[in-house]
């Protein structure tokens, strides 16, 4: 049999519940110190491919190879010295502290009787320490917050001394601090100790900039594998979820609202990343607008493009040309309020101070401090 | 707490249990029909000297039954301590989920064909038909628990399995003709009376080595008390290990209903106890403290159902039902403030 140069991977995989697939030919291969996220919309089978390569749930067909030996012919007792798991399982352990928890990992380690020796002893504090957990150690496993019980048992795993850390949305539950703690802690464990990871999330915007490799699971067969400069563009990332309302920008990682619909009255004079935060109030207001003329560089045209209902665009490093003045001239006489954000104008930009100046002249032209939309006051 | 509190905590439990257990052997056999001073006890039983009438009640009914209360109590409630941990669920024993009423009737099914044909039975056959009686009832509440995963229904379909077969061998019992069902109907209701040395012998055998493979279980079944995934994710083969504790289990339960019959909450209320006094469910120092509390608790429970109406004797589950419900009812109520 030929074997593959990979730390981790899978042949023609198919995944399912009581033997009916619900995923096919699912082929991951993973070197060790790299981090593979699976990502998809809920329901897609996320979770279904990580429990069928960790043995949880039998594979329908197809084989997982871990460290060159068929994960299936292995002994659970071989497997748990190379695997480790984080799962979204809610468990209610009865009086077992935090410290009882992550013990738990030294499990393939000790003895008939399972008792810790000095060594584990020390091994728990430093998992517990790298996750800063360690004045956790005496509180109660189900008395502590959701976010610190993600802690715990990422230290379980760490633990556990294992080769690969399999987790299944290991940031549910926790606030942004501790999601990029706990971001960086695998970052950390990926780097230094060559340990591979496998990890599926929901945070599409963490997902671009952790991974070393991205599935998208989407309906029968894995839709795209591939780093995350591949996966990550705008129309891909809507047509995987089905974003109809709103979109996702590629540049930012982020997403926006859905832009309000309706005849603009208001137009935006940008530029320089001064208007971004006043287009995004007028999304929240509902007020549909107008904007220019933004360099095609600029930060507020990345985010003019997904939020105003029309962008007068002038290419970069371009001054304002003569066509796009008055392009813009034309649709903001048909507007009932200007908002200019911009108070220093340059070579670049001149022409968006002449509509500055033109809009004055109209009586039209609010001060962007006081900037309110007419409906409001 | 720090690792020297919590060490001298579980010093501190299992002196108060050995403690206790030695007052209630002493206060158990002292008690009775017959009034005994404690230094007759003393020369009775270690100097084997003492008037004829006194030396046979000590050794030929008062000490096989105190000794068969300390097995069969400690069994139980380790069976029960095992039955949580398998299903995850606080209020599981061998007497709700019907494990005890299954072997009650196997037994008396199998006791009544062999009475009819004028044949006595060894312990052996009637843990055998104990056992044979537990793994049915316990094939039916594995097979609900794959359908129920809501804790409360899982219990009220053992309590409902187990009215069943009580309701089977009380027909049986009564229709069954034979002057020696007297005793039977005794046994079923549950009894620690009429133990001799020859029970006791069977039982230290069987319960001894039971327990013990047990005690060597407690590392996997640690790991299981996070969780089936959790403890695969250890080493441990789920597959055996969900064998190994059912039939441990039910070896236990069935062992005790052979001899006493059903006997109600002790596995329950008993496991309960031992974790919060020891504030810890590390099966290493819950399996032991399960057994010394289950022998304490039955030890009290059993001098209660001799001594308060006697000369007429109580059926031991009315009274471990009397200090044991308390519990469970205490622990439902705990479970439904936290969720």
């Amino acid at each position: 049999m030929n074997m593959r140069p990979y730390f981790f991977y899978t042949d023609r995989l198919t995944v399912g519940y009581d033997g009916k697939p619900l995923i096919k030919n699912i082929e991951i291969e993973l070197n060790r110190g790299e981090i593979l996220t699976l990502i998809g919309p809920n329901g897609a089978g996320k979770s279904t491919i990580l429990k069928s390569i960790t043995r949880q749930l039998k594979a329908i067909s197809g084989t997982v190879y871990l460290d060159n030996e068929m994960l299936n012919k292995m002994t659970y007792k071989e497997i748990s010295r190379k695997l480790s798991v984080v799962l979204t399982e809610r468990m209610r352990p009865e009086l077992m502290t935090c410290e009882d928890v992550v013990s738990t990992g030294r499990y393939p380690y000790t003895g008939t009787l399972g008792i810790l020796s000095a060594e584990d002893k020390v091994k728990v504090r430093a998992a517990m320490e790298m996750v800063h957990a360690w004045d956790l150690r005496d509180r109660d496993f189900t008395a502590i917050s959701d976010g610190q019980r993600q802690r715990i048992l990422l230290a379980r795993a760490i633990c556990q001394e294992p080769e690969i850390i399999i987790l299944d949305e290991p940031t549910s539950f926790l606030d942004i601090r501790h999601k990029l703690e706990l971001l960086a802690i695998l970052k950390k464990m990926v780097l230094e100790q060559k340990v591979a990871v496998i990890m599926s999330l929901h945070e599409l915007d963490l997902a671009q900039k952790i991974s070393d490799k991205v599935i998208c699971v989407h309906g029968e067969y894995i839709e795209r594998y591939g780093t995350p400069e591949e996966i990550f563009t705008s129309e891909y990332i809507r047509g995987l979820y089905g974003i109809t309302k709103g979109s996702y920008n590629a540049a930012f990682g982020c997403i926006e609202l859905e832009p309000p619909e309706g005849e603009p009255d208001v137009f935006v004079i940008g530029g320089n990343g001064t208007a971004a935060p006043l287009y995004r109030k007028l999304l929240r207001q509902g007020v549909p607008f107008v904007t220019g003329v933004l360099h095609k560089n600029d930060i507020d045209y990345q985010v003019a493009k997904d939020l105003a209902c029309e962008v007068i665009a002038e290419e970069a490093f371009e001054p304002v040309s003569e066509s796009s003045y008055q392009k813009a001239l034309d649709r903001m006489k048909k507007c009932k309020e200007v908002i200019c954000c911009i108070e220093e104008f340059g070579t670049m930009n001149r022409g968006n101070e002449r509509l500055m100046h033109e809009a004055e002249k109209l009586g039209i032209l609010k001060a962007a401090a006081l900037a309110k939309p007419i409906h409001m006051m | 707490m720090t690792e020297k509190k919590r060490v001298g905590r579980y010093f501190s439990a299992f002196i108060i249990l050995t403690a206790l257990l030695a007052v209630l052997f002493v206060w158990n056999v002292n008690s009775g029909s017959i009034d005994l001073s404690v230094s007759d006890i003393f020369n009775i039983i270690f100097r084997r000297k003492g008037e004829e009438v006194s030396y046979n009640i000590i050794w030929e009914i008062r000490l096989p039954r105190i000794l068969a209360v300390i097995i069969l109590g400690g069994a139980l409630s380790v069976s029960g301590f095992l039955l949580q941990t398998f299903f995850g669920n606080p209020i599981a024993g061998p007497f709700v989920l019907g494990i005890s009423s299954g072997a009650k009737l196997v037994v008396s099914l199998v006791m009544i064909f062999f009475l009819s044909k004028s044949i006595i039975l060894g312990s052996g056959v009637m843990i055998l038909a104990a056992f044979a009686g537990a793994m049915i009832s316990m094939g039916f509440i594995l097979l609900i628990s794959r359908k129920v995963h809501k804790m409360s229904m899982l219990v009220i379909s053992g309590v409902m399995i187990g009215y069943i077969c009580s309701a089977i061998t009380d027909f049986i019992v009564t229709f069954a003709d034979d002057s020696n069902i007297v005793n039977l109907h005794n046994w079923s209701m549950g009894s620690f009376s009429g133990m001799n040395w020859e029970n006791v012998g069977v039982m230290i055998a069987v319960i001894s080595v039971t327990l013990l493979l047990t005690f060597f279980m407690s590392k996997p079944i640690g790991a299981y008390q996070l969780g089936e995934v959790y403890a695969q994710n250890m080493g441990v083969n789920i597959k055996i290990f969900r064998i190994a504790l059912i039939l441990l289990s039910s070896i236990l339960s069935a062992c005790v209903t052979a001899f006493a019959g059903p006997i109600s909450f002790v596995g329950i209320a008993v496991p309960h106890i031992a974790k919060s006094l020891l504030k810890t469910a590390k099966p290493i120092l819950v399996i032991p403290a399960c057994f010394l509390g289950g022998a304490v608790f039955c030890l009290f429970c059993d001098l209660i159902a001799r001594t308060v109406f006697a000369p007429t004797e109580l059926s031991i589950s009315s009274v471990t039902a009397i200090f044991g419900a308390p519990v469970v009812i205490y622990i439902m109520i705990r479970r439904q403030q936290r969720i």
